[in-house]
Formats: C-alpha cells, structure tokens, sequence
C-alpha cells in the first residue's frame, strides 16, 4: 500500500536500508520500519506579499504607525478621561465611567503599541531562517585549571583547611546566626495556645444562652414557630473585643423548630432537642462552609459550596454530596426564664476534618 | 469517483469547523435570554386595605375558594390528601400564594411555580380574608412597613444574614435541592416580601414577628429596593448570579481572544 503510493524510488532506497541493517544488527533489536517517514526538510522559503509588491509594503508600513499613533491618542484619552469623569464621593455611577473610560484609553494605548510591534515584526522586518549554534558551556581546559588554582592558593593562605579550630568555629557561628530569625519569626504566632484544644473547644458552654446574630438578643423557645430558622451566636460573642470572627466561625448555629413527631434523635440524643426545636453548628463538616440552606418542608439542609446536603430530621445525617460525616448538634433546652440555653459545648469538634480528628 | 467528491468534502469540513463556534455562540445568546426573561418576571402591587375584612367580602371569598381552590384544599379548607390545610394559614399566605400566581397551582413540581395571578385584586383579597376568618394567622401587613424607607445598613446586614445564602447577596435568587429554587426578588412588590418572610411559603423557612421585627423587615424591604435601583458600580452585571456567569463569559469571550491573539501572533504573514 504504501510503496504504491511512494512510488518506485522511495520503496528501492528503503530495501537498501532493510539490507545494510539487517546485516549488522540481530535480528529482533531493531525494528526496520519499510516505509520509514522522510525527513522533509523545511518547506521553501516563500516570499510575503510585502517582499513582493511595493504598494503592499507601503500599506504595512502605514498601518503600523497608525497603530503606534492610535496607541498615543489612547494614552491621551485615558488622561483627559481622568479629568473628565472624576470620582464623586458616594457616587458609584461616577466610579464606573472614570473606570470605563481610562480603562478604554489604556487598553487602546497597550492594543496599539503590541498590535503594532507584531504587525511590524511580522509583515516589515526580515523574514530570512537562520541558525544560531549554541555556544559551548564549559572553560578551557587551561581556563579550569587556573580557576583550581586560585582556589588552592586561597586556601594555602588564609589556612582554612589547616587551622581547623578557626574553621570549625566559624562554621559553628553561621550555622546559630539564623536561629534568632527562627525564634523571632515564631513570636508572630500565637503563644501559649494548643491548636488542636482550640479546634475543639467552642464558645458555647453550659448554660449560655442561645442569641441572634447579630444583635446579640437572647432567644426564648416561645419565640420560634413551626418552620422558623434563626442564625444563633452565643450569648455574649456580640460584646467580645478580640477574636470575635474566630469565635464567630466555630460557634455559629442554625436554630430550627420542627415538628417533634418528625424528629428521629439518636439513642442518648433524645433529651438535645427541646420540643422539637433543635440547634446544629452551621459549619460544613467537608470544608467549613456555613451550611444554612434550610429548606422548611423537605427539612434538607443544603450546602452551597459543594451540595452537600444535611437530613435534619435524622441528626444531619449526610444524604448527598462530598461531607462525611453528620453536622454536630448542639445540645439545648431552657431555663427558669423561658430562653433557649445549651446543655454543654459541642460533644465533637466542629468543622471538616484535621489532624487530631479520629 | 472518489477524487470528485474530495473538494467538495474538503470544503465541507471548513464551514464545518465553524459550526462548534456557533453552537457555543447560540447556548450563551440562549443563556442570556432565559436569564433575561427571568429578571423581566412581573408581579402586580398590591396594597393593604384596613377596609376590606366585611362579612360581605368574607363569604364572597368563601365562594371563590369553593369554586376554585376546594377541589385540592377540601370544601371547608381542612386539606385532602392532596393539599394541607388552610386553617391557620392566615390572609398573608393567600395574599402571596394567589397574589404572586403561585396559586391555584399550575402543576404538581418540586415547587409552585410563578405565573400570571388569575384573580383581580379584589378577588385575592376575598380570598385571603376568607381564610384569614377561619383561624388566627398572619394578617396581611400594615402599610408603615411597606414604604421602603428603612434603615439600609440594618436591612443589608440582616439579608445577608438570613437571607443571602438561599437568594444570592444580589437577591438575583439560587438553587435548592432536587428541582427546587429560591426566587430573585428583583420585581417582587413590598408586600408580597413581607408576607414571604412571615409565612414562609413553600420551603423558605418562617420569620415569624419575633424572630425579625416588623420594623426589621421594614429595613429588609427597604434595602432590596434599593438594591434593585442602585446602578451596578461594576458595569454589566451578567445577572449577578456570581461565578457561572462569569466564569462563563471569560471561558468563551476572555480565553477565546487570547487564542486568537496567539494564533494571529504566531502565523506566518502572507
């Protein structure tokens, strides 16, 4: 097949091949391929039009510097559009147009000049291939030898490698001249605190009570109806004055009111939920979104990074999407007062998955 | 007979080459529309009258909803297997559920789905106060509520809070599970927002009057309003629905200018 459509010449010098090989190589090392593609070269050189045709080149050539002109004329837009529109204090209309016109007259200048330069480059200049060998990486022999040299003499000199107390000391003092670095740069992070306590250990504690984000105002079990959702800080989160977003973001609830027939608490979990309301952290247990999606009459609780999705009734179990396990609930009931306060801390960590975390 | 048809099919394959382009060109002009016609959804204003809870007005209701909702919600609105009941539903849920069209419902879905109300105002207030006779429930709200004028930083916080993860931070709505949706609340009247947060309709969960104020709402109300006629600062908004969009129109419009610079850049001139 392929010798037909080589024709005759082709089809002889590749027998020859088959011959010269076969006789110096064994047999089932080489692989002698009959119709081994031809190295074609490179294709002949074709002139452009604008090698060719005078009025061509004139035309390229003025079509370059119009764009390098067009280029100016953007750079002087972008200035007067600067003057033109200026920003107004509280008014975002006038952001957009200053935004919108210098950004017009500053991508005309750049589109100018590169558009410009490749045009010049590709139509004007030059177009012959040429080969550039590449220079030759290493010195002289006589070049390395005088290198050695230099360093032996240093050597001999100063004594470095004959007075060893002096090297071995010198050697010892830059290996401890970082360390301050080390200890200065570990000052930056926090002292004194155990990640993985922290990571386990919220804000909520027994007795606080449960408070709306964000105004901090206590909740009563009367409050909710059957359907309601609230956002949940614990009491006394909205006040604090350091760390309010960490804390924030590992206690964070989602309070919910169910029905109690619809409820199917885990055994020991029985007594968490108080007359069908019931309170779960609201951080993803996949990567720590806030999963509060909650969808009243299905009562799925969705999250809306990655879908995974929360059975309510059945202690957020998981029930599509990449979470692993279920999100923790926070154990509630009320006080004397009639406000919804928790039971304890979280009885897991809160959040995806770490180190510590069986 | 074959070296015949080989232009030809040579031909072929460079319109061909096109034809991907234009697929991609018609999926996102169709994107764009669907998008549109969903911003473009329109619902009719409605406005609280203190006046309209006569007896005249709650048996004219009583034979709207025989005539029309009983089938499914049962002769005295006790629900069937079909529908719940509407005891205690109170005339705010009929106001939203009739008023937006979401009500008598079109088909049976994941969700009731919006589409031109079939009552007159009058009629829909019939209705709602019929229901609202039969057991205590949300009452349709006070107009004071409704005037949008609000705190906005208060109602901006408590939408983004209560709000935002369902309906998306620029109220250009989102997707729930299977099949279900949060609605954009761009063209939503003041008093059927009011009356989705105290109901609760479908599975949007209920902010009942102690969970956020009146006056909260109020502020709610205030800041979507004026979400809705604030001027996007950043230009075309692409339906604010964040990363789809976006990451859309630079797939097609951003990397595809950046190939054809770079296969421009790199061909030989002619």
């Amino acid at each position: 097949m392929a010798q037909d459509d080589n024709g005759g010449k082709d089809s002889v010098s590749s027998g020859q091949h088959v011959s010269h090989d076969a006789l110096g190589a064994s047999p089932g090392t080489a692989v002698i391929v009959r119709d081994a593609v031809q190295d074609p070269g490179l294709p002949p050189h074709r002139p452009r039009t604008t090698d060719i045709n005078p009025k061509a080149e004139k035309r390229a050539e003025r079509v370059v510097y119009t764009l390098f002109y067009l280029s100016l004329a953007g750079s002087i837009f972008a200035i007067a559009a600067y003057i033109a529109f200026p920003i107004i204090e509280g008014d975002s209309g006038s952001v957009r147009l200053n935004n919108m016109f210098v950004g017009l007259g500053m991508t005309l200048a750049l589109l100018g000049l590169g558009v410009g330069a490749v045009h010049w480059g590709k139509a004007l200049m030059h177009d012959h291939e040429g080969i550039d060998i590449r220079h030759p990486q290493p010195g002289t022999t006589e070049e390395r030898a005088a290198a050695i040299n230099v360093i032996d003499e240093a050597n001999r000199e100063s004594g470095f490698g004959r007075r060893t107390m002096i090297r071995n000391s010198l050697l010892g003092a830059l290996i401890v001249f970082p360390l301050p670095a080390v200890v200065l740069f570990r000052g930056l992070a926090p002292m004194d605190q155990d990640p993985v306590a922290l990571l386990k250990h919220t804000m909520w504690e027994k007795g606080t009570r449960l408070t709306h984000d964000p105004s901090g105002v206590p909740i009563k079990a009367s409050d909710l109806t059957l359907g309601s959702s609230v956002q949940v800080i614990p009491e006394g989160l909205a006040e604090l004055e350091h760390h309010k977003i960490e804390e924030k973001a590992k206690a964070a609830v989602l309070l919910m009111r169910l029905d109690p027939k619809d409820l199917n608490p885990l055994p020991g979990r029985e007594t968490w939920a108080y007359d069908g309301i019931v309170a779960y952290s609201k951080v993803c247990t996949h990567v720590g979104c806030p999963v509060a999606l909650y969808e009243q009459q299905k009562h799925h609780l969705l999250c809306p990074c990655h879908q995974s999705q929360f059975d309510v009734t059945n202690n957020c179990e998981v029930i599509f999407g990449p979470a692993k396990r279920a999100l923790p609930q926070l154990p509630i009931t009320v006080d004397s007062e009639g406000y919804l306060i928790a039971q304890s801390d979280f009885t897991e960590p809160v959040g995806p998955s770490f180190w510590e975390r069986a | 007979m074959r070296k015949t048809t080989q232009p030809s099919r040579r031909g072929r394959t460079k319109t061909g080459r096109r034809h991907p382009l234009a697929t991609v060109a018609l999926i996102a002009i169709g994107l764009m529309m669907t998008g549109g016609a969903y911003a473009a959804i329109n619902a009719g204003t409605a406005t609280a009258d203190t006046d309209i809870n006569t007896q005249v007005n709650i048996d004219e209701g009583a034979k709207l909803f025989q005539a029309n909702c009983a089938t499914c919600h049962g002769m005295e609105a006790d629900g069937t297997v079909d529908a719940p009941s509407l005891v205690g539903v109170g005339a705010a849920s009929v106001d939203f559920q009739v008023g937006t069209g979401r009500m008598p419902m079109q088909m049976q879905g994941p969700q009731a789905q919006q589409k031109p109300v079939q009552f007159t105002d009058l009629q829909v207030k019939q209705l709602a106060v019929y229901v609202g006779s039969l057991a205590p429930g949300p009452g349709i709200p006070d107009a004071q509520y409704l005037t949008g004028d609000g705190d906005l930083a208060n109602g901006g916080e408590l939408f983004r809070i209560n709000c935002a993860m369902c309906h998306n931070v620029a109220a250009a709505g989102g997707a729930l599970t299977q099949g279900k949706f949060a609605p954009p609340l761009a063209g939503v009247s003041a008093v059927h927002k009011y009356e989705a947060m105290v109901t609760g309709p479908q599975n949007m969960p209920v902010f009942n009057d102690l969970v956020i104020t009146p006056t909260e709402k109020s502020d709610i109300i205030s800041y979507l309003q004026h979400l809705e006629a604030a001027p996007s600062a950043g230009g075309f908004g692409l339906g604010s629905i964040g990363p789809v969009s976006e990451g859309l129109f630079l797939w097609i419009f951003g990397l595809g200018s950046i190939v054809a610079l770079t296969i421009w850049i790199t061909a030989r001139s002619n």
